[in-house]
């Protein structure tokens, strides 16, 4: 939502959902991480989960009135500052196009640029991490060029790899594992996100930046 | 050990949830009936959150490697021991070498769809960040990431200790019959408002109140998918990706909603109509397909107050195994 001021609601009695107003921005996000550390350390929340220009605080018990923790939250978002978190930055090499890049005609269908063009655009950015979600070791990114947007598929695909580069909406991201995703897959990484016996299990954390370098394109 | 007899998929190692790595992107996994989970669990003297089988699909066998207590909660499926009708919700002792057998849930008593088989001691899979529960998608929890096949063998901690303290012989009423919740006959949950409630037409809302939601073919422990009146914003929404939760109730563009239930994924990008609360999730998680189901909006009070009922059958529960066994 886009209001002017921050949405509070309630997801059951396990978990709240705060949404920063405002178009999506790296800053308000900075906000939201800086958020999520304050209100994560409150005894009644279990984990306070970052998502886009938001915050999931997932419940340890359920409060019997939710008047108080609504009015802690709005305050402490208030007077809470940006965290520019220094992430790192991990490079990932992608092969566009071909067999991995199923979808690539589609965007140059949507978009009129070339392969080429979508590549240059693509692999231009850095694109900071925003959040964690979806499947484990997945990443939201900020910082797509809009120019490459491409509306999400009208039917999903049931299941595309792990490791698949794809673009939905004015979003881009890289699958973590095999599964469905209704976004456009224009290539392909051989990194792995996620090894539950690693600590901790995912590569990526909020704040960390993400750079796609062209490994090779197929045509 | 415990073998897994038959060829029928589905079958998961499930405890109470993966908590506190929504951070990684790990949803929580966990017992599609929670209550059942844990009332067999207590049947056995174990922790209420021991590992336990998830039995979906039916019929199901399993072979007792040793001497065994046991108890199958959830569906009432017709359970026989070699060939020795069982009472559900009751603990058991198998000997070694006799087999369990789960036959299709009967809809007599009470609805159900789900069975679990709990062991003294419970499953000894090994805990992945903080949980024996099968992730599907992350391919990690429960044995081996993945759903159970004929010759798994599942090792029970504590080598299935039979008798002297936890003893067998003793049962509970199970909750579809001390907690039942219907609306005209019809098995209903109630639902809390989510954030984009009111961008709903009045017309959805009243037909998402009034109308019974039929569970269809494409429902599973990812999320159901139901059928019934078409449910539409007043206007397109734009929506951020967000945390959310097992029981919130998504409703993409097609207008018909999807449950997330406990396999789902914890972050969601659709308008959201409500949340079915989590004093409730066990009734939809029992909901068989091709069934139906109504919703009762609910006060943020009303949802405490459930939340203390299941609580109270717990402690209950509790209690008259102690006393049964004292």
């Amino acid at each position: 939502m886009t209001a002017d001021t921050p949405s509070f609601s309630v997801l059951g009695t396990s978990a709240l959902l705060f949404e920063a107003p405002g178009s999506t921005e790296l800053k308000t996000q900075q906000r939201i991480w800086a958020l999520a550390a304050e209100v994560g350390a409150w005894p009644e929340v279990r984990e306070a989960v970052p998502g886009m220009n938001n915050l999931m605080l997932s419940l340890a018990h359920t409060p019997r009135h939710l008047g108080d923790i609504e009015a802690r939250l709005r305050s402490a978002w208030a007077d809470i500052h940006a965290l520019p978190l220094q992430g790192r930055l991990v490079e990932l090499p992608v092969v566009y196009g071909g067999a991995a890049g199923p979808h690539m005609a589609d965007v140059v269908g949507h978009t009129g640029l070339t392969v080429d063009e979508i590549v240059e655009r693509h692999s231009s950015p850095l694109y900071p991490v925003y959040a964690l979600g979806s499947h484990p070791g997945y990443c939201y990114l900020g910082g797509m060029d809009p120019r490459i947007a491409t509306p999400r598929r009208r039917v999903p695909v049931l299941s595309i790899p792990g490791g698949a580069v794809s673009i939905g909406g004015s979003q881009t991201g890289v699958s973590a594992s095999d599964g469905p995703s209704g976004w456009n897959t224009i290539g392909s990484t051989a990194m792995c996100f996620f090894d539950p016996k690693r600590h901790p299990p995912a590569l990526l954390q909020p704040g960390d930046t993400i750079r796609f370098l062209v490994e090779k394109v197929i045509r | 050990m415990i073998e897994i007899l038959s060829a029928s998929a589905l079958a998961t190692v499930q405890d109470l949830g993966r908590t506190g790595a929504l951070q990684w992107g790990v949803g929580t996994s966990g017992a599609m009936d929670p209550l059942a989970l844990a009332g067999g669990n207590i049947l056995l003297g174990n922790d209420e959150g021991a590992a336990a089988i998830e039995v979906p699909v039916f019929p199901f066998q399993v072979r007792f490697t040793e001497d065994c207590s046991f108890a199958v909660t959830g569906a009432d499926c017709a359970a026989r021991l070699d060939d020795m009708p069982l009472l559900p919700w009751w603990a058991h002792e198998a000997h070694a070498g006799q087999v369990l057998h789960l036959g299709l849930p009967r809809q007599g008593h009470w609805r159900a769809s789900r069975a679990y088989l709990c062991v003294a001691g419970g499953l000894d899979v090994p805990a992945v960040l903080g949980s024996r529960s099968t992730q599907l998608r992350g391919a990690f929890g429960g044995h081996e990431g993945r759903a159970l096949r004929q010759g798994d063998r599942l090792p029970v901690a504590g080598g299935c200790a039979v008798g002297g303290r936890r003893g067998t012989g003793h049962g509970l009423v199970p909750p579809a019959l001390s907690m039942p919740l219907q609306v005209d006959g019809v098995p209903a949950v109630r639902v809390l408002p989510a954030a984009e409630y009111t961008l709903f037409t009045d017309a959805s809302l009243a037909a998402f109140w009034s109308e019974p939601w039929k569970i269809t073919a494409q429902s599973d422990r990812y999320g159901y998918r139901l059928s019934g009146a078409r449910l539409e914003p007043k206007a397109d929404i734009e929506m951020r990706s967000h945390g959310i939760v097992p029981g919130v109730i998504q409703v993409p563009s097609g207008g018909q909603p999807i449950v997330q239930m406990r396999d789902a994924q914890p972050t969601g990008g659709y308008p959201k109509l409500g949340t079915v609360i989590d004093a409730d999730l066990w009734r939809l998680g029992q909901a068989p397909i091709g069934s139906h189901v109504r919703f009762i909006e609910a006060t943020w009070d009303e949802a405490v107050t459930a939340q203390d009922h299941a609580s109270r059958w717990l402690d209950e529960a509790r209690r008259l195994v102690e006393l049964q066994r004292s």
